[in-house]
């Protein structure tokens, strides 16, 4: 880990990695978007509206991952102080925040055919919401950091006491009588979904998943290139 | 309501929002890069 703690060398990795995840992630997702619009037949009791699975579920996925990401990042910042896990878990704010909203806005528009109302304040939902309010808090904590790449130490222990919301979103289906439905694909128990209509979601999951990939990889590549830029003209004043 | 008014709005949400958050990440990235090596 400690090899790609040199700038360069990781911008040296991170070029085609960028291309290989953006590119990919595009082709998987209109695959998967296209199939998931045209190929899958109805469900027998939502009807169309299922189809807002494929979008729903990567973006609930990534906005929780991305938080873990950063509770990650955190820790790697404070214990091993790896001059990289700041830069990543401040990379990653962004598109989190994004993908929560997307998560929560899509769950809306899929409430209302199916359930008869947009919004309710259950346990899944108001977790989810909570989520979102963390990723603003976070990323407002890092721009007032003093730090040129990496986010300070109070930021860092916010991203990792932050991440105590992630198993409560999880199983909040599961501890509260929610009207959100309880886990249709699990670990060990495996899907409720029907193999007709579950593969496109293989597609969009994976796709939205690398192409988070790529955007953390070129917001890493922005800071750190902003950071060399600032160095310098910090060395060309002092000169 | 015809449902197929609600999967196009969660579809244009979900790719509208994924393309901003992109593109806006590979402007900025280029930006700095271009420079950073001006």
């Amino acid at each position: 880990m400690h090899a790609l703690a040199n700038p360069t060398r990781f911008v040296k990795l991170a070029r085609p990695l960028t291309a290989i995840f953006g590119i990919g992630g595009i082709i998987l997702i209109a695959v998967g978007a296209y199939a998931g619009l045209f190929i899958t037949p109805p469900d027998y009791l939502q009807g169309e509206t299922v189809r807002i699975l494929y979008m729903h579920v990567p973006a609930a996925w990534l906005g929780m991952g991305g938080w873990t990401g950063i509770a990650i990042a955190s820790i790697v910042q404070l214990v091993w102080r790896h001059p990289l896990a700041g830069v990543g878990a401040r990379a990653v704010a962004l598109p989190g925040a994004v993908f929560s909203a997307i998560c929560l806005v899509t769950g809306s528009i899929w409430g209302r055919p199916t359930w008869g109302t947009w919004w309710e304040w259950d346990g899944r939902m108001t977790s989810m919401l909570v989520l979102l309010f963390l990723y603003f808090a976070y990323m407002a904590l890092a721009s007032a950091s003093d730090e040129r790449t990496s986010v300070s130490r109070a930021t860092a222990i916010f991203g990792i006491v932050g991440a105590i919301n992630i198993p409560v979103i999880k199983y909040s289906v599961v501890w509260w009588n929610t009207l959100h439905q309880a886990p249709s694909i699990s670990v060990t128990g495996g899907s409720k979904i029907a193999p007709e209509l579950l593969w496109p979601l293989g597609l969009t999951t994976l796709g939205f998943s690398l192409l988070f990939g790529a955007i953390v990889l070129m917001r890493m590549r922005a800071i750190l290139a902003s950071a060399k830029l600032e160095a310098r003209l910090e060395r060309m004043a002092r000169a | 309501m015809n449902q197929w008014a609600f999967v196009t709005a969660a579809y244009v949400v979900t790719l509208g929002g994924t393309t901003v958050v992109t593109l806006w990440a590979w402007l900025v990235m280029r930006a700095a890069e271009k420079a950073a090596a001006r």
